[in-house]
C-alpha cells in the first residue's frame, strides 16, 4: 500500500489515493485489471485535481520512461512518463525541439496529450495533438495503438481527454529542427489593453511564437497595460557563436509554504510595477536562450508554494475573435472587484483540431493565477464562467478546479461524442478522477 | 467533490433541521451543493429543509431519522445517511445540539444525561463513524458547530456549555489526529445567534443572525483554520474574556 496525498499545482481540495507505478504497458494492463477506480498522473502540473482519485488508485506514469532514436525526419517515440525537460534534454543538442510546449518543462508527454497542451505557436502550429503520429493507450477493454487514421475517434478522444479514455504508454510524434539554442526575441510594451490587442491582431501571423504578459491590477486609462514578446528560433545565419545546450535545471527553490497573505493586492501591485517598468518600450532581435524564452517560471522549483497553503487557482477561457470584447470585460471585472492576479498570459490560438475536449479554438485566450483567500473570488469567477459562456467560450479543464457541471456541458458540447467512445473502451466507467466527479464527466 | 474553495457537492448535515445548519445549507446549496441528506428528529421538519435545499439550487435531497438522546444509534444513522448521499461525501456538518434549561437541568439528573447525550455524546459517536467513513474514501470535510460559550464555560449554561467544549477540544484534537490523511475538521464557534432556541432571550453583545453566520462558516470552508468564529471579532474578544478573574468573568457573563 502506498496511500499518498496528492493535489494539483494550484495546492487545493487535496485527496488521498493508492499511488501505483507500473513500469511497463503489461503492468498498466494488470493494473486496469484490479483496480475498480483510478487515473493516470504525469507531474501533476494541471492545477486543480484532473490527475488524482479520492480513495481510488492513481497510476503514477513518470515509471514509463524510454526515449526512442529520433528518425531523420523528427520522429521520435518515448514514454509516455517522460518529461519535456528529459526529452529536450537529449533533442536540443541533436538540433532538434519540441513541436509545441506548456510553459513549464516539468511535464509529461502523457500529461501534455491528456491536456492536449498548446504553446505560444499555437496561431500558427496548433497543440501538442496536431503533432503527434501515434499513442498506445490501455484500456479496460485492451491496449490500442491510435493513430488519427486507425481508430480516429478513439485517438481524438484522448487528445484532451483528461486520461478519461485510459492509460497513454508511449507517445509517437514528430519533433522539429533548430539550428542554434537560442530564439529572437521582438518586446513591445503597451500602455493598455485595446493597443496590445490590436498589436496581436496585425502582427501575431509574422512570428511563430508570440504572447502578452498583462497587469491587471491598474485600473482607468492604463488599465491592462501589457508587454508583448514575440520570437524566432534563431538560425545560424543569425548568430556570431552558436550553440545547441539543453536548458539548465532550476538553482532556487521556495523551502517552505509562504504565509497565506504574502501575495495580496499591495504586493502584487508593487511586483506588477516593478516588472513592467523594467520591460524596453521596444526592443527587436534580443537573443535568449531556449529555457528563458518558453519557461521563464522554471528557474525557480516548487513556485506555486508563494501562494501559501490555501493555494491559487488559474482562470483560463478562450473565446472567438468576434468575442475580444470578453477579454476586457473579463479583466475589468477582476480588476473593479480588488481580486489580486499576478500577471495574466494573453495569447492568440489558431483553429481548433478535432479533439472532442480539446480546449484550444480560434480567437484569444487570457489565463490567470488567482490566489484562494478573497471572499468574492468564487462568485467573481462564476460570473466569468457567465461572460465566457454567453460569448461562446470555455475554461481550460487542465486548469481548472472550480467550474460546475452545468457549466462544463455548455463549454464542452462535444461531452456526449466522447461519452460514446468511452463507452465503448471502459464501460464500466473505470477510469475517473475527482475532475471527472466534480463536473460530473462520466458515470461515477 | 469539493472544489478550490471548498464548496462541497454531496453533504450529510446531522441536524439537519436547526437554523443555523439550514442557513449553512443554503449557502452551500447556491454554491455548489447538488445532493444534500438532512438527518434529524422530526420528520416535517426534515422535510422543511430538504425543501429549503432544493429551492437554493440543489438537485437531490434525502432525509434521514434518528434521535440525538439515543447515542447507541448515532453509527446507524450516520452510515444511512452516507448510504442516501451516495459515493463520495464531501461535507459532514455537525449542528446536533439542545441549549435546554440551565436552571430547570441543573437539579435534575435525568435532564443533566440528556444534555450530554445530545450534545456531546451523540455527536462524538457520529464523529468516529463519519471520520472512518471520510479516511476510507480518501478525504472530506467536517464542520462542527461548537459555541463561544465553550470556550469558557457560563454558569448560566454550564451544561450546554461543558458539553461542547468537551466537543470542540475532540474536535480539534481530532483535526491533529487526521493530519495528512486528507480528511479536515473545523469547528464553528458562533457567539449569541437568533434563532429558534434563543427566542424571548434578550440580545447579549455580539449576537448575530443566522445568515452571518453561514457567510463566516462558508468563508471558514475555504480557509485553512481549524477554529471558524462567528463574528470573526470574537476570537480577540475572548482572548481577553477567557482569562478575566474569576468574580469579574461572572459579574460580566452571568449578570
Ligand atoms: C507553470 C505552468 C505553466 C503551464 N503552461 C501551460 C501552457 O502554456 N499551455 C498549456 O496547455 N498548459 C500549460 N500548463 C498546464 C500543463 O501543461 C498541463 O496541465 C499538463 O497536463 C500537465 O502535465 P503533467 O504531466 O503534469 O500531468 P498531470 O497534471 O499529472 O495530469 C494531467 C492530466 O493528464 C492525465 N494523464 C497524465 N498522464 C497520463 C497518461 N500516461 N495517460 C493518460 N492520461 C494521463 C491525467 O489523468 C490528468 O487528467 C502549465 C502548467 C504550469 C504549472
Amino acid at each position: 500500500m502506498n496511500r499518498q496525498r496528492l493535489s494539483g499545482w494550484g495546492r487545493t481540495a487535496p485527496a488521498m489515493s493508492e499511488v501505483l507505478s507500473p513500469a511497463s504497458e503489461e503492468a498498466v494492463v494488470d493494473d486496469l485489471a484490479q483496480a475498480d477506480a483510478v487515473i493516470a498522473r504525469g507531474l501533476g502540473r494541471s492545477y486543480g485535481d484532473a490527475a488524482q482519485l479520492s480513495g481510488g488508485v492513481v497510476l503514477d506514469n513518470r515509471s514509463l520512461g524510454g526515449i526512442g532514436a529520433i528518425a531523420s525526419d523528427g520522429v521520435v517515440t518515448v514514454g509516455a512518463g517522460v518529461s519535456f525537460d528529459e526529452l529536450l534534454n537529449v533533442a536540443i543538442p541533436l538540433g532538434w525541439f519540441v513541436p509545441v510546449t506548456p510553459g513549464t518543462r516539468q511535464v509529461t508527454l502523457g500529461g501534455a496529450v491528456a491536456a492536449d497542451v498548446h504553446g505560444k505557436n499555437h496561431h500558427r502550429d496548433g497543440s501538442i495533438g496536431d503533432h503527434v503520429l501515434e499513442m498506445r493507450l490501455v484500456t479496460p477493454s485492451g491496449v490500442h495503438t491510435v493513430t488519427p487514421t486507425s481508430e480516429p475517434d478513439l485517438f481524438w478522444a484522448t487528445i484532451g481527454g483528461m486520461g478519461l479514455t485510459g492509460v497513454v504508454t508511449t507517445v509517437t510524434l514528430r519533433l522539429i529542427k533548430i539550428d542554434t539554442d537560442k530564439v529572437l526575441v521582438d518586446t513591445t510594451r503597451f500602455a493598455c489593453l485595446d493597443d496590445v490587442m490590436a498589436a496581436m491582431v496585425a502582427g501575431d501571423d509574422d512570428y511563430r511564437y508570440s504572447v502578452a504578459w498583462v497587469d491587471c491590477m491598474t485600473r482607468g486609462a492604463s488599465m491592462g497595460r501589457a508587454i508583448l514578446t514575440r520570437g524566432e528560433h534563431a538560425t545560424r545565419r543569425d548568430l556570431e557563436a552558436t550553440s545547441l545546450d539543453a536548458p539548465a535545471p532550476a538553482k532556487l527553490r521556495v523551502p517552505f509554504n509562504a504565509p497565506s497573505g504574502l501575495l495580496n493586492p499591495l504586493s502584487i501591485r508593487v511586483f506588477n510595477e516593478a516588472w513592467f517598468r523594467s520591460a524596453p518600450a521596444h526592443r527587436e532581435g534580443e537573443e535568449q536562450s531556449l529555457g528563458s524564452f518558453f519557461h521563464p517560471l522554471d528557474g525557480v522549483g516548487d513556485w506555486n508554494r508563494l501562494y501559501g497553503r490555501r493555494g491559487f487557482v488559474q482562470y483560463q477561457f478562450a473565446v472567438s475573435d468576434a468575442e475580444a470584447e470578453c477579454v476586457v470585460r473579463a479583466i475589468e471585472r477582476l480588476s473593479s472587484s480588488g481580486v489580486p492576479s499576478f500577471l495574466a498570459v494573453l495569447k492568440r490560438f489558431g483553429p481548433a483540431n478535432h479533439g472532442l475536449l480539446s480546449f484550444p479554438f480560434s480567437g484569444w485566450t487570457l489565463a490567470l493565477d488567482l490566489p484562494v483567500g478573497p471572499a468574492a473570488l468564487p462568485e467573481v469567477l462564476d460570473d466569468l464562467d457567465e461572460m465566457v459562456i454567453e460569448a461562446g467560450g470555455r475554461v481550460y479543464l487542465a486548469k481548472d478546479s472550480r467550474l460546475s457541471p452545468g457549466s462544463v456541458r455548455v463549454m464542452y458540447p462535444r461531452l456526449p461524442e466522447f461519452l460514446a467512445v468511452k463507452d465503448r473502451v471502459d464501460p464500466r466507467h473505470q477510469l475517473t478522477s475527482d475532475l471527472a466527479r466534480r463536473l460530473h464527466l462520466v458515470g461515477r | 467533490m469539493e472544489n478550490a474553495f471548498g464548496q462541497p457537492q454531496n453533504v450529510v448535515v446531522l441536524g439537519g433541521s436547526s437554523d443555523i445548519a439550514r442557513a449553512i445549507t443554503k449557502k452551500l446549496c447556491a454554491a455548489r451543493a447538488h445532493t444534500v441528506v438532512v438527518a434529524g428528529r422530526d420528520q416535517a421538519r426534515l422535510d422543511e429543509a430538504a425543501r429549503d435545499a432544493l429551492d437554493y439550487g440543489a438537485s437531490r435531497t434525502e432525509t434521514v431519522v434518528f434521535d440525538a438522546e439515543d447515542p447507541s444509534g448515532a453509527s446507524a444513522a450516520v452510515g444511512e445517511a452516507f448510504a442516501k448521499a451516495g459515493g463520495h461525501v464531501d461535507l459532514v456538518l455537525v449542528a446536533v445540539g439542545r441549549l435546554g434549561q440551565q436552571v430547570l437541568d441543573q437539579s435534575d439528573p435525568a435532564a443533566a444525561l440528556r444534555m450530554m447525550n445530545v450534545n456531546f455524546t451523540w455527536p462524538v459517536v457520529a464523529l468516529t463513524e463519519a471520520r472512518n467513513r471520510l479516511v476510507a474514501q480518501g478525504g472530506g470535510r467536517i464542520l462542527v458547530i461548537s459555541s463561544v460559550g465553550a470556550v469558557r464555560v457560563r454558569a448560566s449554561a454550564y451544561l450546554y456549555g461543558s458539553a461542547k467544549a468537551g466537543l470542540d477540544r475532540l474536535c480539534l484534537a481530532m483535526a491533529d489526529s487526521l493530519e495528512g490523511t486528507g480528511v479536515r475538521v473545523q469547528v464553528l464557534r458562533p457567539g449569541a445567534v437568533r434563532t429558534r432556541m434563543t427566542e424571548g432571550l434578550p440580545d447579549v453583545p455580539f449576537t448575530t443572525g443566522v445568515n452571518e453566520v453561514a457567510d463566516t462558516a462558508l468563508k471558514g470552508l475555504s480557509s485553512a483554520e481549524a477554529v471558524i468564529w462567528s463574528p470573526p471579532l470574537l476570537k480577540y474578544v475572548y482572548m481577553v474574556l477567557r482569562h478575566l478573574p474569576g468574580p469579574v468573568w461572572r459579574k460580566v457573563m452571568d449578570r
